[in-house]
């Protein structure tokens, strides 16, 4: 579903942050990123949409090549959903229209249809009732859940996570953590990008170890945790799973 | 000694009164229609200016360039006295029928010359926008016009209304220039009631003390729209 090859990546043509990057994620697939700060985890997921250009090598999604010029870039990202780590929700709009804007624009659902949608996917999120809510009204646990909602109203193929939970205050954590693994047993094929070793154990398909913009190790989850291959991983784990020492 | 016979009854009362008012009627609607139509001339050319394509950029830049860098008078004179030899035949008799050439070629001139103006404001309230919305608008498959229709622009404009009401209060001083083709706008007017009257200090009195009073209260409105609505709303995440 989604390939790399190869793929490098500069930032002012001096800062390597994507070197030969190489994975191919299967349908139906849910692969967690983690690795330390700077490693190239956001950049990673940010090329498959687009949002970052690659200077070398390619990705593909869903058989097109995103950097192709024949490539309907717009078309593609209607089929990936995106997950910020800081929402950006539309503040101007309300939780409902903040859903439905997308489908109605792009896909062209009629706007009652859209609206039913939108509810449905309000409720599985457990926000049933913020719908007539500005985003600036809800916390901001129920602001993630409601920019996941916003992603799969367009019924993506795909979905990203970059680090859905990193902005958000210790105990609203657990709510929206809950609705992406609804979503990864749901069988969507999924990249999370994430520092929550325990959400990632229970998830992951497949546990993908960056650092310094490589991919450094790539294992089952419960075979990372318990016996990491790389020096650079056991010290990473060392140092999330036990921040003290 | 000082032998000028001041006479403030003379021109606040009766024909010239109405000379006035007249004036200044003229004067809001030269400033309103021109405010509106600048308003989205502004918009497209704000938005071609950030566009993707070169060459909508070049052509957007040239815009702004020319028309902010030559004096308003001239643009006034172009639109005047030159633009109708650019027309067919048959437009120029209609414009002529209409008796509103002057009216028209004001409202173009003052159109342009704002609306190149305001684009830049637009521009600074989008640049005010983080870009995180952008690629929030880009990665559920929005085009660019529409992630500017439906998510930038929307918010940029609300933070753009202080400077639009400083445009538009240059706007309602700048079309004092159109008197000079023969719009009957209040300077204009004030021009009339002196060359009849002798009474100039009084008439040109009378004309500042309107656009004083124009502006102040256009800038009243506007504290109140800064304290009431901006304020509280400022605060959203």
């Amino acid at each position: 579903m989604i390939h790399f090859q190869n793929v490098d990546k500069w930032f002012h043509s001096s800062l390597h942050v994507l070197r030969d990057i190489c994975l191919e994620v299967q349908k139906g697939e849910v692969v967690v990123v983690c690795g330390p700060s700077g490693s190239g985890k956001s950049t990673l997921i940010r090329t498959v949409n687009g949002l970052e250009p690659v200077q070398k090598g390619e990705v593909w999604v869903a058989g097109q090549n995103v950097a192709d010029k024949k490539t309907d870039l717009n078309a593609l990202r209607a089929e990936v959903g995106f997950v910020f780590q800081q929402f950006n929700l539309y503040p101007h709009l309300r939780v409902i229209d903040n859903i439905t804007l997308a489908p109605r624009l792009v896909r062209k659902t009629p706007t009652v249809e859209a609206n039913r949608h939108a509810t449905e996917l309000l409720e599985r999120v457990g926000l049933a009732d913020k719908a007539q809510n500005f985003p600036s009204q809800l916390s901001g646990g129920q602001q993630q859940r409601v920019a996941i909602a916003r992603a799969l109203a367009m019924k993506p193929k795909v979905m990203l996570f970059d680090e859905p939970t990193s902005a958000l205050d210790p105990e609203m954590i657990g709510e929206v953590l809950k609705v992406i693994q609804d979503l990864a047993k749901s069988g969507l094929t999924m990249m999370v990008v994430t520092h929550e070793m325990g959400f990632a154990k229970e998830v992951a398909d497949r546990v993908i170890f960056m650092d310094k913009g490589a991919i450094v190790e790539t294992a089952k989850p419960e075979d990372f945790f318990s016996q990491p291959k790389s020096d650079r991983a056991q010290l990473f784990l060392k140092q999330v799973l036990n921040p003290m020492h | 000694m000082l032998n000028y016979q001041f006479d403030w009854h003379l021109i606040l009362n009766g024909e010239y009164r109405q000379w006035l008012l007249s004036g200044l009627w003229l004067t809001l609607k030269l400033a309103t229609v021109s405010m509106i139509l600048s308003f989205f001339l502004g918009l497209i050319i704000a938005v071609m200016k950030m566009s993707g394509q070169r060459f909508v950029r070049a052509g957007a830049s040239v815009y702004l360039e020319v028309v902010r860098n030559t004096p308003l008078l001239v643009q006034i004179f172009f639109w005047y006295f030159g633009s109708f030899k650019l027309l067919p035949a048959a437009w120029n008799e209609w414009l002529n029928a209409t008796n509103e050439f002057e009216f028209i070629a004001a409202t173009m001139a003052l159109t342009i010359y704002t609306s190149a103006f305001i684009a830049e404001d637009i521009r600074s309230g989008v640049r005010a926008i983080p870009k995180e919305q952008t690629e929030a608008g880009f990665s559920s498959g929005l085009s660019f016009l529409q992630v500017m229709r439906w998510i930038i622009l929307p918010q940029a404009v609300r933070m753009t209304i202080p400077p639009l009401v400083n445009q538009f209060l240059n706007l309602a001083k700048n079309s004092s220039l159109a008197m000079t083709i023969g719009v009957a706008e209040l300077t204009y007017q004030a021009r009339q009631i002196e060359s009849h009257t002798l009474k100039g200090f009084e008439a040109f009195t009378a004309a500042t003390l309107i656009y004083l009073i124009l502006s102040l209260v256009i800038t009243g409105l506007m504290e109140i729209y800064n304290e009431k609505i901006l304020k509280p709303r400022g605060a959203q995440a």
